[in-house]
């Protein structure tokens, strides 16, 4: 893929860039350059800036400061055109494939050969043959007329990556690309994108997986609060060193000491075995009065264990018990009977409903206590929906507001309301302030307090070092599906969990 | 009443008045009492459609099923000489199991709606036509049955200058009113929309979503079978190849009139009244203005097509509106609100 005039300089250089929404830095004065034929590792914590940069280079979001040069040329902000004529491609994290066609249909989607004619018929021999010798290339074994539903995940991969080729690409950028493959289709990705390397592609990996970036990057960025924090290139590319560089953030303290010491056990988790993780056992006690930080990477199965625990997803094994008594869980009405209730992670599909009113969200889980027989008593759904607007201070102009009229901090709350009208023995909150302004955030943290401290057992799932960190008692961290270790609050530190997190034992 | 419904009554207050205007026998008795009944043999299966069409699905087997269950029906009476209220239980009861069939084929076995009622239409008229041999179902010469027939095709309050008022339109009137009592005041009808607007939601708020899906399904398969009666008693014969053809269409007609959407989640009793008065108005309409009665269809659909594009164009501005009223920041904080201090 060598061009007649290459340009001189790295193929790749980001100079100073910023990227500033209302209230947060997200990318702070980034510099960044990738050469022709170099595999750069990015990597950072949830939360570090490595999305909204890789937006800036999709040309999808447009950097408040700073300046791209690509290939030889100077952009002040990439368009989305901008991005895919100078060949940067995307192979992203969830497949962005049409699983109803075949391999070539998807690679050559948009730019299909046509017969002549006006009726515009689609070639299908020239389609394929222009995407075997892609094929070839990448050394897969499908074929252009498979389809892609037939595809395992890492051909998928590899289809992605095919698609990127045939759009000349120059610079590939692959999110987190191993994070659903085995072993061995991980060592033939990384075989491939040695080979890209040899042609003169510039790779960017994003990867939480420091094993897989310690052997396929020739250099290791690191991003932490928009910044880029340190680079590390060849012998010195070691976990170790990269975790060092990671973590070092300002942590705030926002801890709010308990009232009482933890109780009895409310919640016992034993054996568990989800769909996404079938080969692994997880087990976890959850006792009255503490409030438990379940952290993780994205994507470690920790909104898995909830929504089995919760019975929204079947589980394939293990037993829960609910205050000591074990409990048959097949759907959420269950769990709701026993007390056990889900702030669930999407919160406008699974929350809410959004075109109800405060009144209609917050009486729906127990709506048979404000009927009198069969009917409905709207003084009583209304009187306790007027309670709880107040209790939670919900900035709404009345209880009859529709709910998607809200901001998302008062969107939370009203599916807080909804569980706190009730009798709660446990409730899980799966990130519970995501997308969500400080002032709420600060009031969620009180009223979770004020509920362990009321006896309510409080598991919290949360991808916010500072907020997993900061509002546990005690935590418990996940990777690829098992629990990787349980943490005091004493041995709580970002370099203890994101050790549990990327699979290493504490030492 | 919401908006909506308002609207809809104006427009059948408009029309009313044209085609009273241009024909004046659109307000005598007789045509009243005849648009009324007519108004209540089609009333009552909408509104089991229009339980069903909130859920997000549909019910096309309704027709169909008035010529499976109006043959048998005659069959009891005639054939078997079965005492008419138990001929009555059993063809409802029937109605019952056949809406619980389609609803645990959607819910259980995850069907498409479409697709299931679609295939109880072709069913339901096939077996109806082998039944009887493609033949015509009627009662015997001379055969009567006062009571059914009062409480069916009978009318209540006349006196020497009124016609008086048709039973199937008071029949109407209070499942009307029992079903709006179900849907905007029970428990089973916030349910019924939580699930139509959005089931995941629903689940995680720990309703049965399939348990209260087949409940609609159930609930049109009844009425559908207490039409089924109605429409038997007001035929009197029933050839079932064309017995209660398109009626389905009808339902779902007025269910969308009357502010139900095909997404789901949305629709109101008053809606669907009001719906299906407003088609059996136009139907009214071009009997009676002389309009050659092969265009029928075209004048429903052409009122239909209109009337939804027009609620469309109204939201649009509604939401218009008040997006405006917010970003002059009329919406206080809590703290501002009355009661608090």
């Amino acid at each position: 893929m060598q061009r007649l005039t290459e340009p001189a300089g790295p193929f790749l250089e980001l100079n100073g860039i910023s990227k500033t929404y209302p209230g947060v830095i997200a990318l702070d004065g980034v510099s960044l350059s990738v050469s022709r034929g170099e595999i750069v590792g990015l990597i950072g914590e949830n939360g570090a800036g490595k999305s909204t940069l890789m937006k800036v280079l999709g040309g999808v979001v447009e950097p408040t400061a700073g300046s791209i040069r690509v290939d030889g040329r100077d952009y002040p902000a990439l368009t989305v055109n901008d991005a895919i004529n100078s060949g940067i491609a995307f192979v992203h994290q969830e497949l962005n494939l049409f699983d109803n066609l075949d391999a070539a249909a998807n690679i050559l989607i948009g730019r299909e050969p046509l017969y002549g004619g006006p009726l515009r018929l689609i070639d299908r021999k020239a389609l394929h043959a222009k995407v075997q010798p892609l094929l070839d290339k990448l050394g897969v074994d499908f074929k252009p007329d498979t389809p892609v539903a037939a595809l395992s995940l890492a051909q998928r991969q590899l289809l992605e990556i095919a698609k990127a080729l045939s759009l000349d690409a120059r610079l590939v950028i692959m999110d987190e690309p191993t994070s659903s493959l085995t072993l061995t289709e991980t060592a033939r990705l990384l075989t491939v994108l040695n080979e890209l390397r040899r042609d003169g592609v510039s790779i960017i990996f994003i990867s939480h997986r420091l094993n897989e970036v310690k052997s396929c990057v020739d250099r290791v960025v690191v991003l932490r609060d928009g910044r880029v924090v340190g680079a590390l290139a060849g012998e010195t590319i070691r976990p170790d060193a990269m975790i060092r560089l990671m973590i070092g953030r300002d942590l705030k303290s926002l801890y709010i000491p308990p009232k009482v010491p933890p109780g009895e056990p409310a919640l016992e988790i034993t054996d568990f075995r989800t769909t996404a993780f079938p080969d692994q056992e997880v087990s976890l006690t959850l006792r009255r009065g503490e409030i438990l930080g379940l952290a993780g990477l994205v994507g470690a199965g920790r909104t898995e264990l909830a929504c089995a625990a919760f019975g929204v997803d079947h589980r394939l094994g293990g037993t829960l018990r609910i205050a000591g008594e074990t409990v048959a869980i097949r759907e959420p009405r269950d769990a709701i009977a026993r007390g056990l209730y889900l702030v669930p992670e999407d919160r406008k599909r699974c929350g809410l409903h959004l075109d109800f009113s405060l009144t209609e969200n917050i009486s729906l889980p127990d709506l048979m206590t404000y009927a009198v027989g069969p009917l409905i008593s709207p003084a009583a759904e209304e009187k306790i929906a007027e309670a709880q607007r107040h209790r939670l201070n919900i900035r709404a102009y009345d209880i009859a507001t529709e709910a998607g009229t809200l901001s998302g901090g008062n969107q939370q709350k009203i599916v807080l309301a909804k569980w706190l009208s009730m009798k709660p023995k446990v409730i899980i909150f799966d990130e519970p302030t995501r997308g969500i302004d400080v002032g709420a955030k600060s009031e969620i943290y009180q009223l979770m307090r004020n509920l362990a401290d009321n006896g309510v057992a409080v598991l919290m799932i949360s991808s916010d070092m500072e907020e997993v960190i900061g509002v546990s008692d005690r935590m418990a961290v996940m990777q690829e599906g098992r629990i990787s270790g349980f943490l005091e609050r004493d041995q709580f530190s970002e370099h203890n969990v994101l050790q549990l997190a990327v699979g290493k034992t504490l030492n | 009443m919401l908006k909506k419904d308002l609207g809809l009554f104006l427009l059948i207050l408009v029309v009313g008045a044209v085609v009273a205007f241009l024909n004046p026998r659109f307000l005598s008795p007789l045509n009243l009492a005849n648009t009324a009944n007519l108004i209540g043999l089609f009333g009552l299966f909408s509104l089991g459609e229009g339980f069903v069409i909130i859920t997000g699905g549909i019910d096309l087997s309704v027709g169909s099923i008035f010529a499976l269950l109006g043959v048998i029906f005659i069959n009891l009476l005639v054939a078997y000489s079965l005492p008419w209220p138990i001929a009555v239980l059993i063809i409802v009861i029937a109605g019952i199991l056949l809406g619980a069939i389609h609803g645990f084929l959607v819910t259980k076995v995850r069907m498409q709606p479409f697709v299931v009622t679609l295939c109880g239409l072709l069913v339901y008229r096939g077996i109806a036509r082998w039944y009887t041999e493609d033949g015509t179902a009627g009662f015997e010469f001379g055969q009567k049955f006062p009571a059914l027939e009062w409480l069916t095709t009978g009318r209540s309050f006349a006196t020497d200058t009124f016609t008086g008022i048709p039973n199937s339109f008071m029949a109407f009137v209070v499942v009307a009113f029992i079903m709006g009592v179900v849907l905007h005041r029970s428990v089973f009808g916030r349910y019924l929309f939580a699930v139509g607007k959005n089931e995941e939601a629903a689940r995680y708020s720990g309703i049965r979503s399939n348990a209260i899906i087949a409940a609609a399904y159930v609930i049109s398969g009844g009425l559908a079978g207490i039409s089924a009666i109605y429409l038997a008693m007001y035929t009197r014969s029933i050839s079932p190849a064309s017995h209660g053809n398109f009626y389905e269409l009808y339902a779902i007609a007025a269910a969308v009139l009357g502010g139900c959407s095909l997404r789901g989640g949305e629709g109101s009793v008053m809606g669907i009244v009001l719906g299906a008065i407003l088609l059996q108005v136009l139907q009214n309409l071009v009997n009676l203005l002389g309009i050659p009665s092969s265009l029928n269809f075209a004048v429903m659909g052409g009122v239909i097509l209109i009337g939804v594009i027009a609620d469309m164009q109204l939201v649009r501005y509604r939401a218009y509106k008040a997006n405006e009223k917010k970003r002059a920041g009329i919406v206080p904080l809590p703290a501002a609100a009355p009661g608090k201090n």
